[in-house]
């Protein structure tokens, strides 16, 4: 056997890291959807009327969408029916702080390496921990609101801001985008909120943790990051899911408004229950992430690592608006076993002197498949715009699959969009090289693909970097046997 | 320190290795000489333990333990060396980085601690001054758009720092003009010790002016069929290899 054809053998018995699950007691809704299941949902989270009324008026539009077929992805049909919308762990009364939080739920977390405990202590990261469909805890909110930072769940912001969350919710993605973001708004449950005021430097990375638990649920979650004027705020999104041999639903949006000379970083590191090696079970991860530049010399960047899913299809996008303003995207898409990957970004050209820069790189193993699917489009009144486009795979073995998908739209002269694109595969050559150096197989292997990842892996904030780059390692590590 | 004996390798089940043998001892310096495709970068390749191969006679014996039952990194782990005489690039791992990683791995391997940034940075700021090399060079993704002088003189520093017992200079003197020749050997020579040893590959002699031979020897169709010393590489170089071929035609 070659050594290539090994680190294959090695790749595809490798295990899920975050494949249990605890038992708390849920409150649940019953399964299936109807107009029924979103009053549910309201009525649970004490929504006012005009909530209500927008999620009902999402429902009606989902229900005469047909789902999209275009994405590169095979998967059974999904029965809406037998998914559950709502699953909240019980707990017998709001906590008011962390420390009336169901120990049980902290101990779940702090499995997952997010002590909240710890992070109230340390200072660096706040974070908003959702599990199932509800927020349990935010950490650092008191010495974040002397700022006049809001960092909370999405419940509480409907509760305490409503008249910010009536204002953007919706506006950068709108109910009936999509066929995913149609049934989010119907029936997402919770999520973050944040609002930067004007001026202010968020001192903190803020940071959310997303975890599916209870089984045949969906997950729903809706983030919604506002930054005023001249503002500040790096944000992070971790997930991870118990190992289940069905496949679960993960439908979020994430909307971010970015005002004049504002700028929002948003980075996540992908980690949920990808399948067993033969493909059974994983999460089917649809999401709809955009952000708006609205103002002038406003930039949203995009990061992505993403290693988990059963099935992914998302295209975290920027539309520049403001003059001026810059858009990023930079991302790694790891595909192992039967992964499917459809991923890439949209950068919507707008206002005059707008630029946008596109950094995907893409790592197939097993019989995965990773598409990645960028468009970039230079509206007629967006003089002088600039894209770079840069697109590389990586393929070990000859079973996976990479495809680029690029599609540009230039309607103003004066633009200059520029895109390159590499497949390359991981050489027996490297990784000989390397071990006539001392270095075993798959230390080799983890090196040439973090080698080939750095680029992006450079744009995390630290602490999810090491944590991103022990992540790729695992993806791609096995048994050695 | 090594020796090989009666070693048969083929590709693809094509013998290129017909029956070498050879001792090698500490403080010795062989030289492997012979016209092309005779099996040279072969004997190399086998040694640092490339899978293409397989053998199928003959042993191998690296101080007292058999060689041919290790794995390449723990040829490697145990002070084999190969310089490549073509390396390989790897986009966006430096060289710092690349070395740092397979150093503490070797470390590892012999129950050693791990080097901490300061006594790394130190190890291989002597080591940059012993073969001359710049900084710039080793924060630059291995080997990737490097001339070939600087490949050669890269595979260099990584033997400084590695401090192999064996050391197997495959075809080092290809591409390299003759100031980048003159560097490279002069590394070669201040790693040399008396309990290190040094198998030099090559087609021409040029090399062997700077790096001197204890042993000289011709490997031919998959065979040594001639060993003598610094003189009989001074003899190819004037007569070429042809006499040998007809040597070797007549028996």
């Amino acid at each position: 056997m070659s050594t290539d054809d090994q680190i294959l053998e090695e790749f595809t018995s490798k295990e899920y890291e975050h494949g249990w699950s605890v038992d708390f007691e849920a409150d649940e809704a019953p399964l299936g959807i109807n107009e029924d299941i979103v009053r549910f949902i309201s009525a649970k989270k004490e929504e006012p009327q005009w909530l209500l009324d927008w999620r009902l008026k999402a429902f009606d539009l989902w229900q005469n969408m047909t789902e999209p077929k275009w994405p590169n992805v095979k998967y059974p049909k999904i029965d809406f029916q037998a998914i559950r919308y709502y699953s909240a762990p019980k707990q017998d009364k709001k906590p008011k702080s962390l420390d009336e939080v169901d120990p049980e739920l902290l101990k779940t977390f702090e499995r997952l390496g997010i002590s909240l405990q710890e992070q109230k202590r340390l200072t660096g990261v706040a974070v908003d921990a959702v599990i199932d469909s509800v927020s349990v805890a935010t950490t650092f909110k008191e010495k974040l609101s002397e700022l006049g930072v809001i960092f909370c769940s999405f419940s509480e912001a409907v509760h305490e801001h409503p008249e910010l969350v009536k204002k953007y919710l919706g506006s950068v993605v709108p109910a009936n985008d999509n066929y995913y973001a149609a049934l989010n708004s119907a029936v997402f449950s919770d999520g973050s909120f944040c609002y930067i005021p004007k001026g202010v430097r968020c001192p903190m990375e803020l940071s959310t943790y997303f975890r599916i638990n209870a089984a045949n649920t969906g997950q729903f979650e809706r983030t919604l990051i506002v930054a005023e004027d001249e503002s500040y705020v790096s944000y992070l999104e971790g997930c991870t899911a118990p190992q289940r041999d069905e496949n679960q639903l993960h439908a979020a949006v994430v909307e971010i408004y970015a005002a004049k000379k504002a700028e929002v970083k948003y980075s996540t590191v992908q980690n949920w229950y990808p399948g067993d090696k033969n493909g059974k079970g994983g999460i089917y991860n649809f999401v709809t992430k955009r952000g708006i530049c609205a103002g002038d010399h406003s930039k949203i960047s995009w990061t992505q690592v993403e290693t988990g899913s059963a099935v992914t299809w998302k295209y975290p996008s920027c539309i520049l608006k403001g003059d001026n303003s810059v858009g990023e995207f930079y991302s790694v898409a790891v595909t192992n076993n039967h992964q499917q990957a459809d991923t890439g970004t949209k950068m919507i050209h707008i206002g005059r002197n707008t630029r946008s820069r596109i950094v995907s790189k893409g790592i197939s193993a097993g019989k995965s498949q990773n598409s990645y699917r960028g468009q970039v489009e230079i509206m007629k009144r967006a003089e002088n715009s600039r894209n770079f486009s840069q697109c590389d795979s990586l393929l070990m073995g000859d079973k996976c699959g990479a495809h680029t998908f690029p599609y540009i739209d230039i309607k103003n002269k004066t633009a200059q969009v520029e895109h390159e694109a590499t497949t390359s595969k991981i050489g027996e050559d490297q990784i000989f090289y390397c071990q006539q150096r001392g270095i075993d197989e798959e230390t080799a292997v983890a090196l040439i693909v973090n080698g080939f990842a750095k680029e992006v892996m450079n744009k995390l904030p630290m602490e999810f970097a090491v944590e991103a780059q022990k992540l790729l390692a695992l993806t791609l590590e096995g048994s050695v046997g | 320190m090594i020796s090989i004996k009666n070693l048969h390798a083929s590709i693809e089940d094509k013998e290129i290795l017909k029956g070498i043998d050879l001792e090698v001892k500490a403080g010795e310096v062989h030289a492997i000489m012979g016209p092309n495709g005779s099996g040279k970068s072969t004997l190399a390749s086998v040694l640092a333990g490339r899978e293409d191969y397989d053998i199928t006679k003959g042993s191998v014996t690296f101080e007292n333990e058999d060689l041919l039952e290790l794995s390449p990194e723990e040829r490697a782990q145990k002070g084999i060396f190969l310089a490549f005489q073509y390396p390989v690039e790897i986009p966006g791992v430096s060289t710092t980085n690349f070395l740092k990683t397979a150093i503490n791995q070797v470390r590892e391997a012999r129950g050693e601690k791990a080097l901490d940034a300061v006594n790394f940075l130190k190890l291989m700021k002597e080591k940059m001054k012993l073969v001359d090399i710049d900084q710039s060079l080793l924060s630059r993704s291995l080997n990737e758009g490097f001339s070939g002088g600087e490949k050669k003189r890269n595979e260099i520093f990584q033997m400084a720092m590695l401090e192999p017992k064996l050391s197997i200079l495959d075809e080092t003197d290809s591409g390299l003009d003759i100031d980048a020749l003159k560097i490279v050997a002069d590394g070669v020579n201040k790693l040399k010790t008396k309990d290190t040893a040094t198998i030099v590959v090559t087609h021409y002699q040029r090399l062997l002016d700077y790096i001197v031979p204890d042993y000289v020897h011709v490997l031919y169709k998959g065979r040594i069929v001639k060993s003598g010393d610094k003189s009989l590489a001074l003899e190819l170089e004037e007569k070429g290899y042809d006499w040998i071929k007809e040597e070797v035609a007549a028996v």
